[in-house]
């Protein structure tokens, strides 16, 4: 099976206000299709890893590869695109842009891809609000939706760019166990339908207990 | 690669959400704008109106003989005492040098110069109005009044009558206003004039002229050049002065300087001429620009400010389009694009506003004893003013909205994630 992400020797150390050694040679892969949770007391430096990965923070020492190709090392630019193209990224809080439409928040990252006409853009997010239910929404501003909906919203954007990969940081942190419910099963069916690699960091115990493996860290470095 | 479209619909959807400050920012822009065209087109149209004053009447080249001592007196002449040192005291110019010789050929001369417009003689001399027990000094000058009306625009400056009453009068004068005034004469009255070597000739009043130089007004008056050449009994060649206008007004120093070495004559230039003239003109500029400038800076200050707030309050949304794939460089065209938005839409306000504002002062009556051919405030619309104040516009909102921007170009998404 072939493996969509690979970390190897990821150190990192936040320098202010004291030095001090987060990450600790952090070695592992996720493979294609896979769904993976991360786990771990809170300020073990889960967050910090999922940074890392998702090419935001640069500032670490190691190897990172993205479908086998190294990604280290790269151009700010370069990490732009990988990030619009090859990862969806799913936060704790619900971020989207408050002023625009909910079916333009999703559409964002793909006019800013350019791949597609307008008319495919938006056919195709159209396509990730219903399977996530939320298309009766489409019109409205991002603003004026739930909690629980904005959750979807932000998943849909993570996934209209058909990514390698879905990193999510506490994505059911604030809700309720029924909406937490509803994401687990919408990640879980995209993993099984689509073959989707997913990570995703949980406090949630009964989440990663359904996930396919489960990441444990505790003091920067990965126990099992 | 650049994908404008989605880079400009954010910013307009960033300034339509933020109308208000939107709206500020451009209005800044607007005054500043505004203010700059409508004192730049005020104070050039009142330069151009001072300088017209004086300039328009003034020709560009003036060449007379002046009333000076001979460099060679006739003693270094005589060959007997060419070895000894002579001594001659209490040298007195003769009076004769007044006549410029051979006048006639020499503006001929000058006419076939393809830089000339036209070269008109002149013949000035000192006289005395005499009306009833009244005796006042003066200056009579013989012009060819059509002439003058063509190149020196001669007719501006008569109030009542016309120059080619001149022309077509024998014996006729064009009396100074102040000269009317004192004397209280009317156009169709008689004035008696008086020349320094003596005689009484009559002339009939055809005009008043007003310069709108009160002093000048107050001793100057025209007459025919054949008029005042039987006055003064001399012949026809008598010319005192060549006044040459040109195409072109930076010719006039280097033709002067010819003239003056080709003939022997003095030849005064425009620039020579008026010197305090130009220097008034570069002043005034100076601060007009001065104060436009400041009102922009004034602007730019306000875009600057509007656009740090924006940015501050718009910090999520960068870290969003950061994380989900803008590069820095998107974020900060987002921001540069509303930067130069605003100056557009408050550049063209300005413009316009400028423009009415400017229309409007030119219709303001401004009458006014000194210039008698002014009606309304002079306003001077160049289109170059327009290119400039836009040009200004979006120059001063670049630079205000580059530092902004360039801060949000740098924003790390992750600290901002972090601190939600
Ligand atoms: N910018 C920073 N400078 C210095 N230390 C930092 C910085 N950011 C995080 N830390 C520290 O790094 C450690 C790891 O933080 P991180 O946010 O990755 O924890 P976490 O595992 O995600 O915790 P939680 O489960 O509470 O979200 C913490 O001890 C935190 O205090
Ligand atoms: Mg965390």
């Amino acid at each position: 099976m072939s493996i969509v992400l690979e970390a190897k020797h990821i150190n990192k150390y936040f320098k202010k206000p004291v030095l001090f050694h987060v990450l600790k040679d952090i070695n592992f892969q996720v493979k294609k299709g896979e769904f993976a949770s991360i786990m771990g007391k809170s300020g073990c430096g889960k967050s910090t890893l999922l940074y890392i990965l998702s090419t935001m923070d640069t500032d670490y020492e190691g190897e990172l590869l993205l479908n086998n190709k190294l990604i280290t090392n790269q151009s700010r630019d370069h990490f732009s695109y990988i990030r619009n193209k090859h990862i969806g990224f799913v936060f704790q809080f619900h971020y989207l842009l408050s002023e625009f439409s909910v079916l333009e928040n999703v559409m964002l990252p793909a006019k800013k891809l350019a791949e597609k006409s307008h008319e495919e853009i938006e056919h195709d997010a159209f396509e990730k609000l219903k399977m996530l239910n939320i298309a009766h929404l489409a019109k409205k501003r991002a603003s004026r939706v739930s909690g629980g909906e904005k959750q979807r919203i932000a998943i849909a954007r993570a996934l209209i760019n058909n990514p390698s990969i879905i990193m999510g940081d506490e994505p059911t942190g604030n809700l309720d166990s029924h909406n937490a419910e509803n994401v687990f099963n919408i990640f879980k069916k995209l993993s099984d339908e689509q073959r989707l690699s997913l990570l995703i960091v949980t406090h949630d115990e009964d989440f990663a207990n359904k996930t396919d493996r489960i990441i444990q860290m505790a003091d920067g470095k990965i126990i099992s | 690669m650049t994908n404008w479209n989605v880079i400009l619909n954010i910013a307009k959807t960033h300034l339509l959400t933020k109308i208000k400050q939107t709206a500020t920012a451009s209005l800044g822009v607007t005054f500043g704008i505004g203010s700059y065209i409508t004192l730049v087109c005020f104070m050039t149209g009142l330069n151009a109106m001072l300088d017209n004053l004086i300039l328009n009447q003034t020709p560009h080249i003036h060449i007379y003989n002046e009333i000076e001592p001979s460099k060679k007196q006739p003693i270094s002449l005589y060959d007997n005492v060419g070895e000894s040192f002579n001594v001659v005291h209490s040298i007195k110019p003769k009076i004769s040098q007044k006549k410029i010789h051979n006048a006639l050929p020499i503006i001929d001369h000058l006419e076939k110069n393809k830089d000339v417009r036209g070269a008109l003689p002149q013949v000035k001399t000192q006289i005395f109005y005499i009306a009833g027990s009244i005796e006042l000094g003066g200056n009579l000058t013989g012009i060819n009044p059509i002439d003058e009306a063509r190149l020196f625009n001669m007719g501006d400056y008569i109030v009542e009558g016309s120059t080619e009453a001149l022309q077509n009068t024998d014996n006729g004068i064009l009396l100074g206003i102040g000269i009317a005034k004192k004397m209280s004469l009317k156009v169709g009255d008689r004035v008696q004039v008086s020349p320094i070597n003596g005689g009484v000739f009559p002339l009939k009043i055809v005009g008043f002229y007003q310069s709108g130089i009160a002093d000048l007004d107050a001793i100057q008056s025209f007459t025919n050049i054949k008029t005042i050449q039987r006055i003064l009994g001399k012949a026809n060649n008598y010319i005192t002065d060549i006044n040459v206008k040109l195409y072109d007004i930076e010719q006039a120093f280097p033709l002067s300087k010819k003239i003056e070495q080709q003939f022997k004559l003095t030849a005064i230039d425009i620039k020579t001429a008026n010197a305090q003239f130009e220097t008034g003109t570069t002043i005034r500029n100076l601060i007009t620009y001065a104060v436009s400038i400041t009102l922009l800076i004034v602007a730019g200050f306000g875009i600057y400010n509007i656009l740090n707030m924006l940015i501050y309050e718009k910090m999520n949304d960068i870290a969003i389009l950061k994380a989900t794939g803008f590069s820095g460089k998107d974020v900060q065209l987002i921001f540069m694009s509303q930067a130069m938005i605003i100056g557009f839409v408050g550049g063209v306000l300005g413009l316009l506003i400028g423009f009415g504002l400017t229309s409007l002062i030119d219709t303001i009556p401004f009458k006014t004893e000194a210039l008698p051919t002014v009606e309304t405030y002079p306003i001077n619309l160049n289109p170059m003013f327009f290119v400039i104040g836009f040009s200004f516009a979006m120059l001063s909102t670049f630079l205000a909205g580059y530092l902004p921007s360039k801060k949000a170009k740098k924003i790390d998404p992750v600290r901002i994630i972090r601190g939600q």
